[in-house]
């Protein structure tokens, strides 16, 4: 997981100005290739835009701009492509709404041909995109094999459309299709989609989820994904301002609670086996991050839905015991740091030498 | 043009044998177009495959309807199926049987046509001596040029060790001969006198 | 060189000579021989390089296609019937980018009822899809077509289909010229893309077009359909002296010139079309055929000429519209517009039934007796049909019509229950 860096500085403040350029985010490189450049219609807020910058200029530096990407039919392909503009500063091609994953395969298929194999595939598209109608060609992908990063953002419903329900979406939300009426809670109360999982039931090389409160991890994943060859699955937790019914200013804010109260684990895995976890720092009830939202607002209103919301919270509940979002990493970088802290902590303590 | 239809069983080797066919009359420099009738090919279902013969290029496409040959690799075939369906009355009939013609019942339609040339050859038993295994398409070809002259034993032969290589194909050449033998023998007699 | 060979691996060897890098492909009845000789090649090294993708499912397959295309590889694939179907929203997608992919259609019909035999149903199904579609009437023709089909795709910047009859043609042995490499080579250059994506000039492709320019776009797809017109008989010529034989070309008219009735068809039927006519022409008709090789774009102005003096025209479909009729008489009555004749759609063939000299000449000497109606369906059983419509009158659950009508012709044994 991330490294944060403390360093002493002689009094009792941290920081991390000192870390080595090349810890730093690619984000604050000013050479970066800024693979999705400023003018794209996005939304105020939109945590697709950000996560996109993020994960392709991250790809872009792990391959020195040797990247090829597909996308999928959805709101990143929408409004970073107002023919005649495009916001794509690489090699970027939309073909349909299922079959992103299959595109990419005949990307990859192709550079081979050509001897080309340095050139990098990037596969990208929404929860609609690749949990629902995108799966079977996303499932021939990982099974063949083929070399090729799929980044899923997952702002939990069909928002190119209008926001409707899709596999993603969580139990309790309101869209457009599952409009809290009567007795219903909003989406139905069901097993959900667990791309993650499925992913890593594939066995493929590298999966991960990340969100867009903790962009330096985001970055690094795309990075460690670039370090294998093969099937490689990232899906990133992006917020929809206008389809969560939550303030643009806190998208960032509300994706860190998404992880905190334990809704959005944040993994690693390879090989289907989670490698590494990162833990929550401050474990938060769910209604916390519930409020922040409109799509939830139904769970408050008029002496609100305090079962439902129960629900939700032993579904975060389940998710920190199976994961183990709250245990004490016993090795990899996150227990590193911890330990730096600790003993920074206890020098300052000593007092100066 | 001489147009041949072949019957039998899946798994028995027809269409191979209508391949081959087309394949020696290919080595003889004639035109040849050899196709099975596409049905589901589950082993033991009745299919037809057919091959045409000409000096000329072959432009029709439909099956066979009026053979001048019909080859019925499986005798229990014979009053399940309509084999001899459109059969010109001077046309050639080769079936794979140890028993006569007569035996097996056929010698009503020997009334009705006395021009018809009909023979039985053991073709599965020859097969099983020669291959160690009973299909007898190849074998079966080899009587059919011995009762026809559609093509020549030698492209047969060619053809052969084209489609099998090695040992199976001197096996199969061998099947090919022993019918081939075995039928002109039989051609030798008058009529359609039990062999 | 000549040999003696199935059809389907006749088109593989001459798909490999066109030097593929990138093959994806899904089974499917009957194109599986084609791309299984394909995968052994590959496998072999015969076929290097390129790399056999074996996709998940037909709308995997053009999907590959279309990244490897788009990336500058020559692309290929093979599909049939339901798989064809089953792409359909990826061929408006590569024929909208102008990508020129190539792929065989073993022609299949289309269910339900499920069928696993020829008709031309699967490839009229998709006509509007802004593909090519040629149709080849024998496999030497289907072999060579798919040359001259790279080319043209490449240079048009189009996806092109080669139409060929499933079982017909893929499953016949039969005696094929298949050219040596270097031969197919001159012919047939190396791949330059027109639209190519590379991280040293990146580009985007496959953006959203608003109303604003979108009819723009679209019409260049028929303009260029409309340049592949003209580009196809000269490619034909060019195939025909380099490699010494007529393939291809956008009609093939059969002892047309003096004709005052012409048979219109598309395929393999062709073939045996051409023996009636000859067996006809002996007695005394004027009477001639003519082969659309060149489905789309449609060939108006040379089926105009093709026609000159003839008064009397039948459109032999194996395929139709449910609800309207023919397909193809469409075109050709469109075509002709303006002229004074009598045409007749005569659906024949579909989903494999043979259509035989027999059943031709009837037609015809129908057509002579003023005895054939504008539509016919050839070889139609009337009193199973009949029987089966009368059945659903008169009972309140009928059933399926595919089993009470094979139950009536005998070809299911079990009783009702």
């Amino acid at each position: 997981m991330s490294a944060a860096r403390f360093y002493q500085t002689g009094t009792f403040a941290v920081g991390n100005r000192l870390r080595d350029p090349d810890e730093a985010a690619a984000q604050a490189d000013p050479g970066r290739g800024n693979a999705i450049t400023k003018g794209h219609r996005a939304c105020q807020g939109c945590g697709e835009a950000l996560g996109a910058r993020y994960a392709l200029d991250a790809a872009l530096r792990a391959t020195g701009g040797r990247v090829i990407a597909a996308n999928a039919t959805g709101c990143l392909e929408v409004f970073s492509t107002p023919f005649p503009e495009s916001s794509w500063r690489l090699p970027w091609i939309h073909s349909l709404f299922a079959n992103a994953p299959a595109v990419a395969t005949g990307i990859t298929a192709a550079l081979r041909a050509q001897g080309r194999s340095d050139v990098r595939v990037v596969a990208q598209g929404g929860d609609g995109g690749t949990l629902d109608i995108g799966l079977a060609c996303l499932s021939g992908m990982f099974e063949r094999g083929d070399d090729v990063l799929y980044v899923c953002y997952d702002n939990e419903a069909y928002m190119n459309t209008g926001v409707q329900r899709s596999a993603a979406t969580p139990p309790a939300a309101r869209t457009a299709t599952t409009e809290p009426l009567g007795n219903r809670p909003g989406n139905a109360f069901g097993q959900g989609k667990n791309l993650p999982l499925i992913a890593m039931a594939h066995e493929i090389p590298y999966v991960a989820t990340a969100t867009v409160a903790e962009l330096r991890d985001l970055e690094r994943k795309v990075e460690r994904a670039m370090e294998f060859h093969g099937p490689r699955y990232l899906h990133v937790l992006v917020p929809c301002p206008l389809g969560w019914g939550s303030a643009p200013a806190e998208t960032i804010e509300i994706a860190r609670l998404a992880k905190e109260t334990g809704l959005f684990p944040v993994l690693e895995a390879e090989e289907g086996r989670v490698v590494a976890v990162s833990p929550i720092r401050r474990l938060r009830p769910v209604e916390d991050y519930l409020r922040r939202q409109k799509r939830y607002a139904h769970l408050f209103a008029d002496g609100g839905r305090p079962e439902v919301i129960a629900q939700l919270q032993r579904i975060a509940d389940r998710n920190v015991e199976r994961f183990g979002l709250l245990d004490e990493p016993q090795q990899g970088s996150d227990g590193q740091a911890a330990r730096e802290l600790l003993d920074v902590l206890a020098a300052a303590e000593r007092g100066p030498q | 043009m001489f147009e041949v239809r072949i019957h039998g069983r899946g798994g028995q080797g027809v269409v191979t044998a209508a391949e081959l066919l087309s394949l020696a009359a290919f080595r003889d420099e004639l035109q040849a177009q050899a196709f099975p009738s596409f049905g589901s090919e589950r082993m033991g279902a009745p299919v037809v495959a057919f091959c045409r013969v000409d000096e000329a290029p072959i432009r029709r496409r439909e099956p066979i309807a009026e053979p001048d040959a019909v080859v019925v690799q499986d005798p229990t075939l014979l009053h399940h199926v309509d084999v001899f369906g459109g059969l010109s009355p001077a046309g050639h009939v080769l079936i794979n049987s140890s028993r006569s013609p007569s035996q097996l019942g056929l010698d009503e339609l020997n009334d009705r046509h006395p021009q018809l040339v009909l023979r039985t050859v053991p073709a599965s038993r020859i097969a099983r001596e020669r291959l160690g295994r009973p299909i007898p398409n190849v074998a079966l070809l080899g009587g059919l040029v011995a009762l026809t002259g559609v093509v020549t034993l030698a492209a047969l032969e060619q053809a052969i060790d084209e489609r099998f290589p090695g040992e199976a194909g001197r096996a199969n050449a061998r099947a090919a001969h022993d019918a081939h033998t075995y039928t002109l023998t039989t051609m030798e007699h008058v009529g359609t006198a039990d062999a | 060189m000549r040999s003696q060979l199935e059809g389907s691996l006749g088109v593989a060897r001459m798909v490999a000579r066109c030097r593929p890098q990138v093959v994806c492909a899904y089974p499917i009845t009957p194109q599986t021989h084609i791309v299984e000789a394909l995968s052994r090649m590959v496998s072999t090294g015969e076929l290097a390089p390129c790399e056999f993708v074996n996709v998940e499912s037909e709308f995997a397959a053009m999907s590959v296609a279309i990244g490897a295309s788009a990336t500058g590889a020559r692309a290929y694939t093979a599909t049939a019937s339901q798989g064809l179907l089953y792409m359909a929203e990826a061929l408006f997608n590569a024929a909208g980018l102008g990508l020129p992919v190539v792929m065989t259609v073993a022609n299949r019909a289309i269910g339900a009822p499920i069928n696993i035999w020829n008709d031309h149903s699967d490839a009229m199904a998709l006509r509007d899809c802004g593909w090519v579609q040629l149709y080849a009437t024998s496999n030497q023709e289907a072999a060579d077509m798919h040359v001259q089909a790279f080319r043209l795709a490449e240079q048009c910047s189009l996806p092109v289909m080669v139409c060929m009859d499933g079982f017909v043609l893929t499953h016949a042995f039969e005696p094929l010229e298949l050219p040596e490499q270097q031969l197919v080579d001159e012919f047939l250059p190396p791949f330059r893309p027109r639209q190519l994506l590379d991280p040293a000039e990146p580009a985007t492709i496959g953006a959203l077009v608003g109303p604003e320019a979108f009819t723009e776009v679209r019409y260049l797809a028929h303009a260029k359909q409309m340049e592949a017109l003209d580009a196809i008989p000269v490619l034909a010529s060019e195939f025909e002296s380099r490699l010494g034989r007529a393939s291809g070309g956008l009609l093939g008219p059969y002892r047309c010139e003096d004709a005052h009735t012409v048979v219109i068809a598309l395929g393999s039927v062709l073939g045996t079309l051409e023996e009636v006519i000859d067996e006809r022409r002996a007695r005394g008709a004027g009477i001639g055929a003519l082969a659309v090789k060149s489905y789309r774009p449609f060939p108006d102005a040379e089926l105009r000429a093709a026609l000159a003096g003839v008064s009397k025209v039948v459109v032999l479909e194996r395929a139709f519209s449910v609800g309207r009729g023919g397909i193809v008489s469409g075109d050709v009555l469109a075509a002709l517009a303006g002229r004074e004749l009598e045409l007749h759609t005569v659906v024949a063939g579909l989903g494999g039934r043979a259509i035989t000299r027999a059943s031709l000449h009837r037609l015809l000497d129908d057509l002579d007796g003023g005895r054939l109606a504008r539509l016919e369906f050839l070889d139609l059983e009337r009193d199973v049909v009949e029987r089966e419509l009368e059945r659903g009158r008169v009972h309140q659950r009928p059933g399926p019509h595919a089993e009470s009508i094979l139950r009536e012709l005998g070809i299911v044994s079990a009783g009702p229950i």
